[in-house]
């Protein structure tokens, strides 16, 4: 029974006269009870954020002066990505050429068929050589030491090596744009890629575009 | 003909489960909710396809804003006593008149966003009052300024210990302010950081795609 019964021990018959107590309810309402209950559950689905922050790695190379340890790029495989002001972005392949005619402007939505098609050229005219062989026997075995599991496609892994984008944000680049950029090395799995500071000569191109639009 | 007589059931249904459940997810969200330290900038981080979490382990994390604004937090998991160690000998070598007190306080502190010559006004907050405060940034050039001292010292009371340094930045902040950040670091020959941005999800047809569905179906964790 859920009721409390009051006055156990031994029941004994009243006798006549005497008013039985009126047995009251035990049941108690729990609309409010369960109303906020409620109220809590919804104030704390919303509070809670599902998406927790994820980090992306960046590593810099160290500065050095020795011309010996530079990385060398050739030209043919690279290319540069300048961040403008406004989400803008100018690039060029190769050198930057005396009369500025590969100096192209492009935006963030159509920068990756960019990075795609330059990719893709790299590939077409890629030479097999002793070099070559060495960086996919490595992708093959892979480091375990290092967590790099083998690649089940260390066939093509050299086939993009000589591609080098270098990415040179403005002054006026946002942060968004530079982590842009960086994302989008990710997406196209561009493996060689670094950020420097532009030259005074780019400096002016931008200025000479952005003050001609 | 004899009508048949429906018996008439009772419309009251027992709804105790239903409660019983209610509070069970009530509870797992209580539970699990855990507030974040109020920040003392707001800071809007940019999206990536990343998907490496953010590993509770020990850190130096530098915070810049879409002014330019740096912050600089040290947090250690365990370990308080370091971050006490840090202020110091910041007190002794730099001469910041702090007072025992002071430098507690800055164990509880989320985030120093001052020049060293206004830490003494900023620590005499209690922590709660600090975000009133607003802090002009620790001084930053491309030299890397007071933030490289800071991450010297930083890093020298955390040796012995593996060391994260994660990097939060406005959408909105100037490539420069990243750049001077980056220069602090380099400058203490640290080269490898960890960005801190929000997951957007990878866009189909490309590469990285292809790589994560590969690896899905292998079994293997996406690097």
């Amino acid at each position: 029974m859920a009721s409390i019964e009051e006055g156990g021990g031994e029941s004994h018959k009243k006798g006549p006269g005497v008013k039985k107590a009126k047995k009251l309810s035990t049941r108690v309402d729990m609309t409010p009870m369960v109303d906020l209950g409620f109220l809590l559950i919804t104030f704390f689905i919303f509070t809670t954020t599902m998406s927790s922050p994820t980090t992306m790695d960046l590593f810099m190379p160290k500065d050095t002066d020795k011309d010996e340890e530079q990385n060398k790029a050739k030209e043919s495989g690279a290319l540069t990505l300048l961040l403008g002001k406004n989400d803008v972005i100018y690039y060029y392949e190769g050198q930057l050429k005396e009369d500025a005619s590969n100096f192209l402007t492009s935006s963030f939505g159509k920068i990756r068929q960019v990075i795609i098609d330059k990719k893709k050229a790299v590939i077409e005219s890629h030479v097999h050589d002793e070099g070559c062989k060495k960086i996919q026997e490595k992708a093959r075995v892979g480091d375990p030491k290092a967590g790099i599991r083998p690649d089940p496609n260390w066939q093509k892994a050299c086939l993009d090596r000589d591609l080098v984008v270098v990415i040179k944000p403005d002054d006026e680049a946002t942060y968004k744009n530079t982590i842009d950029i960086l994302d989008e090395m990710a997406i196209n799995d561009v493996k060689r890629y670094a950020m420097v500071d532009l030259f005074a000569v780019e400096k002016e191109l931008i200025k000479k575009t952005e003050g001609g639009n | 003909m004899p009508s048949v007589k429906i018996p008439k059931k009772s419309t009251f249904v027992d709804r105790t489960p239903f409660v019983d459940v209610a509070f069970l997810i009530l509870t797992f969200f209580i539970m699990a909710t855990k507030f974040k330290p109020a920040d003392p900038v707001e800071v809007k981080t940019p999206n990536s396809v990343s998907t490496k979490d953010i590993t509770e382990t020990d850190h130096l994390q530098v915070t810049f804003d879409k002014d330019g604004r740096v912050f600089f937090h040290i947090k250690p998991q365990k370990d308080a006593s370091i971050k006490l160690n840090v202020i110091k000998n910041l007190n002794t070598t730099r001469n910041l008149g702090l007072t025992d007190a002071e430098m507690k306080n800055f164990v509880m502190t989320e985030a120093v966003g001052v020049p060293y010559s206004g830490l003494k006004q900023l620590l005499s907050l209690p922590v709660e009052n600090q975000g009133n405060l607003r802090q002009p940034g620790v001084p930053i050039d491309s030299t890397g300024g007071e933030l490289y001292y800071w991450i010297r010292d930083a890093v020298s009371a955390f040796s012995g210990h593996t060391l994260k340094y994660y990097l939060k930045g406005d959408n909105n902040a100037k490539y420069p302010t990243f750049k001077n950040v980056l220069n602090a670091f380099k400058r203490n020959d640290i080269l490898k950081f960890n960005m801190i941005t929000m997951l957007e999800d990878v866009p189909a047809g490309t590469e990285l795609s292809a790589i994560r569905s590969r690896d899905k179906a292998s079994g293997s964790t996406p690097k």
